[in-house]
């Protein structure tokens, strides 16, 4: 079975090599500012004894009052896992860094995101409509769509 | 001490062989044809009957449905094509890939308007005279989906429906009244009419 990583004890870590970068650290999650998510992630993935490897799933929820994106982490190399968040506040233009020169898995996923709820990636190779095609107007997911 | 011998290979060949004589000799007759009798009826008779009706019961008897099965009403086509339901009784047990050798679409499930410009281009290489059933809720008015921002609400937006068959899904035994009822249709037309 696959350990679930603890976010308090993951943020301890992050906080000694990026101070103040950690929103929020819960027990099965943790919350990093979007402007330090590169950094977070690229050290999730390359510190030796976390090592995440493979990006499970990137997932896009809209609160209302901001829009969270959830990357699922998992280590084949260790066999553990950590739910990594970001929030982006801006309902005009919501923007987050793209993570997929870290995990190739989020090409797909970040323009599904990007198609139904309008989140930019910056540093996507190729962010365009996935599921809708071109020209369709309005992020169909956004709760005030309709 | 010497093994007696169970059989002998030479006494099973000699069992055979007179096995096989005695077979070719009791099948020196031809077997009469069952269906002897309809040549003697049919050298008696002369048949009269109209184009439109030889035709129509040509093109009723035999339509092939086009593979067009975009969501979970294909299951119950696939029931139906099967041995239970077997819908070769009605000469359609085909289920062509290429729209060419179709003359039936059955619209089995939700359209998106992603996918539509596909079903009409299938429709489309269709050769006429070509029918539609437009099969379950969704085909019908897109069903619960219909207030969606990516559903086709019902297909007669795209392609002329010849039969409307509700249920979500339809049951096999509906399909099957749908396509009767559009063997009733198909009955009716005449080669006049068509000309217009």
């Amino acid at each position: 079975m696959t350990l679930a990583l603890s976010g308090k004890d993951i943020t301890k870590k992050i906080e000694k090599k990026f101070p103040g970068c950690v929103a929020e650290a819960a027990a099965e999650s943790l919350l990093v500012k979007g402007e330090a998510l590169s950094e977070v992630a690229a050290y999730l993935k390359n510190t030796p004894g976390l090592d995440f490897d493979y990006l499970t799933a990137v997932s896009g929820v809209d609160y209302l009052d901001y829009f969270e994106v959830v990357y699922h982490l998992t280590s084949i190399k260790h066999n553990h896992s950590l739910v990594l968040k970001a929030r982006c506040y801006n309902r005009e233009n919501p923007a987050l860094p793209s993570v997929v020169s870290l995990w190739r898995t989020a090409d797909f996923q970040e323009r599904e995101i990007y198609d139904l709820l309008g989140i930019s990636f910056t540093g996507h190779p190729n962010l365009k409509r996935i599921a809708l095609w071109d020209g369709f107007e309005g992020h169909p997911l956004r709760k005030d769509f309709l | 001490m010497e093994i007696e011998e169970v059989y002998s290979s030479s006494e099973l060949d000699r069992k055979e062989g007179k096995a096989i004589n005695e077979f070719i000799a009791g099948h020196q007759q031809v077997i009469p044809d069952p269906d002897r009798w309809l040549d003697e009826e049919l050298e008696r008779n002369i048949l009269l009957t109209s184009v439109d009706a030889i035709l129509n019961w040509a093109r009723r008897s035999s339509m092939w449905p086009v593979v067009c099965f975009p969501a979970c009403c294909a299951f119950e086509f696939i029931t139906t094509e099967a041995s239970r339901f077997d819908l070769s009784r009605f000469g359609m047990e085909i289920v062509r890939a290429s729209p060419r050798h179709a003359d039936l679409m059955i619209t089995a499930g939700t359209l998106t308007w992603k996918m539509a410009p596909q079903v009409k281009r299938i429709y489309d290489q269709m050769a006429e005279p070509k029918w539609v059933i437009a099969m379950g809720a969704c085909a019908i008015s897109g069903g619960i989906f219909r207030s969606s921002y990516s559903v086709v609400p019902g297909y007669n937006r795209i392609i002329p429906v010849d039969v409307y068959l509700p249920g979500c899904p339809p049951r096999p035994e509906a399909l099957i009244h749908a396509i009767r009822m559009l063997h009733q249709k198909i009955a009716r037309k005449s080669l006049i009419s068509e000309g217009e």
